[in-house]
């Protein structure tokens, strides 16, 4: 869909829109939740303006509210956010190279799954506008969300609540599914994540662990033997269709 | 808890969800030779965002039923190279739609 389109500031915060409308329900809830655990109404607005993350977000909250010390807290999200260091990684190899350290400091605050995967999407180097377009939408749909959660609880009928659960992971699906669908390689990569992750989910001892471990090493596992298979010499994923056999 | 602790716990996890964030960007401003690496690199968002939709799609929602649905839709959107939008506002109508029925039913 996107390929090959001019990565303007403008067509980031278009790119961000399924982004924000996914979040809008993830970040009500977040802001509803901590509010009936007894949390201030500023205090889930705050996380939202300075952690910009999900599921960091949601267990740091249960953790205060179970009690947690610091360092519990500290070193729980730090292995549930171990994974950004993967994207960060990837992102990195994918900036243009001339840009100034002050906007990648920028943008990495910005480094979410979803802005991740999406800005992953496009086949040019990436600029610092259409990040900065891709990551205002977003982040405007997540404070806006939090704000209006923390503020009426039962501003948005529980039905359209749930539905919206999903929008995320359809935004997911549609990333990987087309890729999938063209290249061998990526269909094997995304079919041994999921055999993996279900394992990881349902399977004892393996669904002791926590979800964070769990991602990192379904990612780590399933790309290693897709770089063992199908190695590219390029940017792109075309070349890997040659290696197949 | 006091407002003070409050506000140090919420710094404490600001600060443990930019590092990873930051480090490597901040760091890593050459382009990576090693061909493994490279192609581990370019495949390990699709490795990562199917791990992370499956299984945990089918809890998304009020009921596993509904978001089977909404997930379903989703996919079959997708394979038609639906863009983000249509496919993310098409796997909500679906679950919405799902749970309509579901509660009419019931």
């Amino acid at each position: 869909m996107s390929y090959n389109k001019k990565l303007t500031f403008s067509a980031g915060l278009k790119d961000g829109i399924p982004i924000a409308l996914g979040y809008l329900s993830v970040a009500f809830a977040f802001g509803m939740s901590a509010v009936s655990k007894g949390f201030p109404l500023w205090s889930p607005i705050i996380i939202s303006l300075s952690n910009f993350t999900g599921t960091g977000q949601f267990v740091g909250v249960d953790l205060m509210a179970a009690g947690a010390g610091l360092l519990e807290i500290a070193f729980t999200l730090l292995i549930i956010n171990l994974r950004y260091l993967l994207m960060s990684l990837s992102l990195s190899q994918r900036l243009e190279p001339n840009m100034s350290l002050l906007k990648r400091l920028a943008i990495a605050f910005g480094n979410t799954d979803e802005i991740f995967a999406v800005s992953m999407q496009q086949h040019d180097l990436l600029n610092h506008k259409y990040m900065f377009g891709l990551i205002l939408s977003s982040y405007l749909g997540w404070v806006s969300g939090t704000v209006v959660g923390a503020c009426a609880s039962n501003l948005l009928p529980a039905m359209i609540c749930s539905a919206l659960g999903i929008a995320v992971y359809s935004m997911f699906i549609a990333i990987i599914v087309p890729p999938a669908r063209k290249y061998w390689s990526v269909l094997q990569i995304v079919a041994i994540a999921i055999v993996l992750s279900c394992v990881f989910y349902w399977i004892p001892p393996f669904n002791k662990l926590s979800s964070g471990w769990a991602i990192i090493i379904c990612g780590v596992i399933s790309s290693a033997y897709g770089a063992y298979r199908f190695p590219l010499k390029s940017d792109n994923l075309e070349e890997g269709v040659q290696n197949e056999n | 808890m006091k407002t003070e602790m409050l506000i140090i716990a919420i710094l404490v996890m600001a600060t443990v969800t930019y590092l990873p964030r930051v480090l490597p960007l901040a760091l890593f401003k050459r382009k990576i030779q090693n061909p493994f690496v490279r192609s581990f690199l370019l495949y390990m968002p699709y490795g990562i965002l199917a791990a992370m939709i499956f299984p945990a799609v089918f809890f998304s929602t009020n009921g596993i039923i509904s978001a089977i649905c909404g997930a379903v839709i989703s996919l079959i959107l997708a394979w038609n190279r639906r863009g983000l939008l249509t496919v993310a506002i098409g796997g909500t109508l679906a679950v919405l739609v799902a749970e309509w029925v579901l509660m009419l039913v019931k």
